[in-house]
């Protein structure tokens, strides 16, 4: 819990800062904020305790989730480097201190033991990140992003609220403990068949957040309109966040009714990966392939929630921290080669922008060939083995067909991210050396050795989650 | 010790060349792959005398039971001495050329080689793939970085087509590994062995064909080959050399080391359908040679002809069939290494390779008339050369498989000689061209490689017995699986 508190508070600090920072300096002391708040969240390891009346409970499997997810809260505000020279329409220490309020909500939701936490702590991200898509004012694809967000994201918390609300009709608790009493206690004759529509109703709402089909057409128009380091954000913290809640809501709490669930989350997650691979493929703008290719990534940690093993917690961790890391680096590359081409290319954006971007700036090109290659779940990444991982798991529960499925789609992605290597390393192209901030490349090495070393030696973190 | 080392060598020479980029790269990485030969040699002696297999085993994903387990046996000796015995050359023959001061280029071989050596060594079937997939990356950068004209869509379908016949592999294995007993599941070949053959026959048919379509894409076999020409061609001389005479090997190990033992009610329910594909994939592959005018893509077919009978040889589940394709692979690694080679400096010279344009270097160059008609005859399989003893054994077991088809895969000899002559005529033979008139000798460097290949060529076909008598004890524990 203190790390909930601390964030909160840094964030309020943070924006008193803002009067007398500068932007980088805001920067350097957002950062340090993270490290002592992970810090704090690392205290509380090997113990379970809860708090503010019963609602919030942390344990290992919460810990290694907030980790995560500051990690890649770090990253961002690493790769930010004080949110450009544009001195007259950003304003840094609001930036960072929404990002920060916005981890608290993703915290909340990891480690919530109530509903009504995990609504408050979605709420705290969603509205976060509504604010931050729109930030950058002047831009309409900015603006339009945000308003689409916004309408599809609060109908989608519309479906989350009815759900929970139909929980609690059929089992008169908020609270997961009392729900799993409630389930246990109850013959499953006798459970009201609205149970069950509440349990779809919530998964779709969280289904939502990571972006999974069909409820995914806001995806790609968000990512694209955001601010780069904001779709960052967008694609890292609030996918692990949603895969923490969707986990505990439909392994955990519901594990028993999975009879009931299995079939709709089934197809969803059939359809998720064929829909992120397929369209990804037709993208010429790199920002909008990752954002299909997110897509895609919820489908592969689907198909672990579906199969519902001892092992789905350790394996969507691992897969969340593989795709942070490589979703990140790719983001951080595509925007600082954006900045630089805005201006030179028309679409500073599009795989054309990265074309000989490894003659000049080798460090760029590797780093980003390493984060693609662990997307697409290359050997010597660690995207491989989550990837593999999934494949376990699947196999564990005789999922033949979702394999089948996974492995074309496996293939396919290759064809659309190899597209991005293509452009850096093959097709000419003038690009001059970008110059980028010390911070920058320490995250971005961080990111890309850590990728290697998970893939070479996956046991390093497997072994604590 | 030694293990790691044969595998670390090359890697971390590799990696140093890739980032430090050296002024004296070639010497650096041709000292290199000449020491790493001399190790793997003693090695692979310390391994024969030791009579059980020697291992180096570490634990890698100890929750899932994976192991870093690597190994020696008969087996993959030969595949290991093929391997290291022929980098050396390859690195040999950039000389002359500006790739030779190349530290990226020269960098790429060698961490292509290793990832190649950790396939051969690897004990853990995920180790195994783990490596089958690494290979990939190298050999996708030479050919984009250095490869011919239209080289970017070629490799590209290269690495989709081979990876995606990989992840049938990696599932295959999957299932496979999972049904291993004990409370943790292993990927250890010989618990895999033991696992598979109590799967039910409709699985091991199955797991037959998802194992079986991974490495016949890496071979390639009739029909997964569309890939092979374009690549073989666009490819700088020394990646086809690395693919031809080393990655091609990475398939037809997997079906010796893995689906031979694993799934052999797999292969009696499906294998004479696939020794059929093999057999029309060696007579479509020697017939399209016969009509090729680029010599780098005769060269290509034929070596899609000759994984042809290696892949029917194995399926036939004989030890001669299998020995058979172990020296094969030896020897056509030999050949098709010097053969390739040949090619290239006929091109530096001519600036061409189209059979239609030479002719006539018999006079200029001595040395490459006898190595180019040397190789040549290996690759023929004439008597008293390398070629001879693999394909005798392979024809051997396909008579003893299936009378028919015997006699079909034995036309391909006659169609092989028809070919490689046809070849050796328009190229060398004849009256001199116009490119062809100023042909110059060959530099010491480029002796330097054709002459040892030549004279490897001919000592493999008086001295098999060396090969043959490694890898017997090996191949004997082998056929103890299929029963």
């Amino acid at each position: 819990m203190t790390p909930v508190i601390a964030l909160s508070l840094f964030g309020i600090v943070n924006l008193f800062l803002g009067f007398s920072f500068k932007r980088q300096s805001l920067q350097v002391v957002t950062l340090l904020f993270i490290m002592v708040s992970m810090a704090l969240t690392a205290m509380d390891w090997n113990h379970e305790y809860v708090w503010f009346g019963n609602m919030f409970k942390t344990n290992n499997l919460s810990i290694n989730f907030s980790l995560i997810i500051q990690l890649a809260g770090l990253l961002v505000v690493a790769f930010s480097n004080g949110f450009g020279k544009d001195e007259v329409y950003t304003q840094p220490a609001e930036y960072y201190a929404i990002l920060l309020f916005s981890l608290v909500g993703a915290i909340l939701m990891v480690s919530f033991e109530n509903l009504i936490m995990l609504f408050v702590g979605l709420e705290i991200l969603s509205v976060a990140m509504y604010v931050l898509t729109g930030s950058d004012k002047r831009n309409l694809r900015s603006n339009e992003a945000a308003l689409k967000y916004f309408l599809m994201g609060s109908f989608a918390t519309g479906f989350l609220l009815f759900g929970i609300a139909l929980i609690y009709g059929s089992t008169r608790s908020l609270y997961v403990a009392g729900i799993m009493y409630s389930l246990s206690h109850t013959a499953p004759e006798s459970l009201p068949s609205f149970l069950y529509a509440g349990v779809i109703l919530m998964a779709i709402g969280l289904l939502f957040k990571i972006s999974a089909a069909p409820f995914h057409f806001w995806t790609p128009d968000v990512y694209e309109g955001a601010p780069t380091i904001f779709t960052m954000f967008m694609s890292t913290v609030v996918k692990t966040a949603g895969f923490a809640a969707i986990y505990h809501i439909l392994d955990m709490m519901f594990g028993g009714l999975q009879k009931n669930w299995i079939i709709v989350v089934y197809f969803i997650t059939v359809i998720t990966l064929i829909i992120g691979n397929i369209s990804a493929v037709y993208q010429q703008s790199a920002k909008r392939m990752l954002a299909f290719s997110s897509i895609s990534h919820a489908g592969y940690m689907l198909l672990t929630v579906c199969a519902n093993q001892p092992s789905t917690s350790s394996n969507i961790l691992y897969y969340s921290l593989a795709y942070t890391l490589a979703t990140a680096v790719s983001f951080a590359v595509i925007m600082v080669v954006a900045d630089y081409q805005r201006g030179r290319n028309e679409q500073p954006e599009s795989f054309n922008a990265l074309n000989g971007l490894a003659k000049n700036n080798p460090d760029l090109a590797f780093a980003f060939t390493i984060a693609i290659l662990s997307l697409a779940g290359i050997p010597l990444t660690a995207g491989f083995w989550g990837k593999f991982f999934v494949f376990n798991d699947m196999f564990n529960k005789n999922l033949t067909y979702p394999i089948i499925i996974a492995v074309l789609m496996s293939a396919v992605g290759i064809y659309y991210y190899f597209k991005g290597i293509t452009s850096v390393y093959f097709n000419s192209g003038s690009i001059e050396k970008i110059h980028t901030p010390v911070l920058f490349k320490i995250a971005l090495w961080f990111a890309c050795i850590s990728t290697l070393v998970l893939g070479i030696y996956p046991n390093l973190v497997k072994s604590i989650f | 010790m030694y293990l790691l080392f044969v595998l670390l060598f090359p890697l971390l020479l590799g990696s140093f060349l890739l980032i430090a980029k050296p002024a004296k790269a070639f010497s650096l990485a041709l000292g290199g792959s000449i020491v790493e030969l001399i190790v793997a040699v003693l090695l692979l002696c310390q391994a024969k005398e030791a009579t059980g297999v020697t291992e180096f085993i570490q634990p890698w994903i100890p929750e899932a039971g994976l192991k870093f387990a690597l190994f020696i046996d008969g087996i993959n000796g030969v595949l290991i001495l093929l391997s290291t015995l022929l980098v050396p050359f390859i690195i040999g023959t950039t000389s002359n050329s500006e790739k030779s001061a190349d530290a990226r280029y020269l960098g790429l071989i060698l961490t292509m080689q290793a990832a190649m050596l950790g396939a051969f060594m690897a004990k853990d079937a995920f180790l195994f793939y783990f490596f089958f997939e690494a290979s990939l990356l190298p050999i996708y950068f030479i050919i984009n970085l250095y490869g011919g004209e239209n080289r970017n869509p070629i490799s590209f379908k290269f690495f989709v087509y081979t990876l995606f016949g990989s992840l049938f592999l990696l599932i295959g294995l999957i299932y496979v590994y999972l049904r291993t007993p004990g409370e943790i599941p292993s990927a250890d070949f010989e618990t895999l062995y033991q696992t598979a053959s109590i799967l039910s026959i409709k699985e091991q048919s199955l797991l037959f064909l998802a194992f079986f379509v991974a490495f016949a894409i890496k071979m390639p076999m009739f029909p997964f080959h569309t890939w092979q020409p374009d690549t073989y061609t666009v490819a700088p001389a020394q990646g086809t050399m690395m693919l031809s005479g080393i990655m091609l090997k990475m398939g037809t190990y997997g079906v010796i080391r893995m689906i031979v033992p694993m799934f052999p009610v797999g292969i009696a329910n499906w294998g004479g359908i696939v020794i059929i594909l093999s057999v029309v994939g060696v007579l479509y592959g020697s017939i399209i040679a016969i009509q090729q005018k680029d010599m780098k893509r005769l060269l290509a077919y034929s070596s899609f002809a000759h994984v042809g009978l290696m892949s029917a040889g194995m399926l036939t589940l004989s030890p001669e069939g299998i020995q058979g394709a172990l020296y094969q692979m030896l020897s056509h690694g030999i050949n098709i290494v010097g053969l390739f080679f040949i090619v290239e400096v006929i091109e530096r010279r001519t600036k061409t390779r189209e059979l239609a344009q030479l002719g006539g270097i018999t006079q200029s160059s001595y040395f490459l008339t006898v190595g180019l008609i040397v190789l040549s005859l290996g690759s023929v399989a004439l008597p008293l050369t390398n070629g001879f003893v693999g394909e005798f054994l392979l024809l051997k077991s396909v008579f003893d498989y299936d009378i028919t088809i015997g006699i079909i895969a034995g036309i391909t000899i006659i169609l092989g000689a028809v070919y490689t002559l046809r070849m050796i005529q328009k190229s060398i033979f004849g009256n001199a061209s116009k490119v062809t008139s100023n042909f110059e000798d060959l530099t010491i460097c480029e002796k330097l490689v054709i002459i040892p290949l030549s004279i490897l060529v001919i000592v493999g076909g008086i001295v098999p017995s060396v090969i043959l008598n490694y890898s017997q004890p090996a191949v004997d524990l082998l056929s103890k699986w299929i029963k």
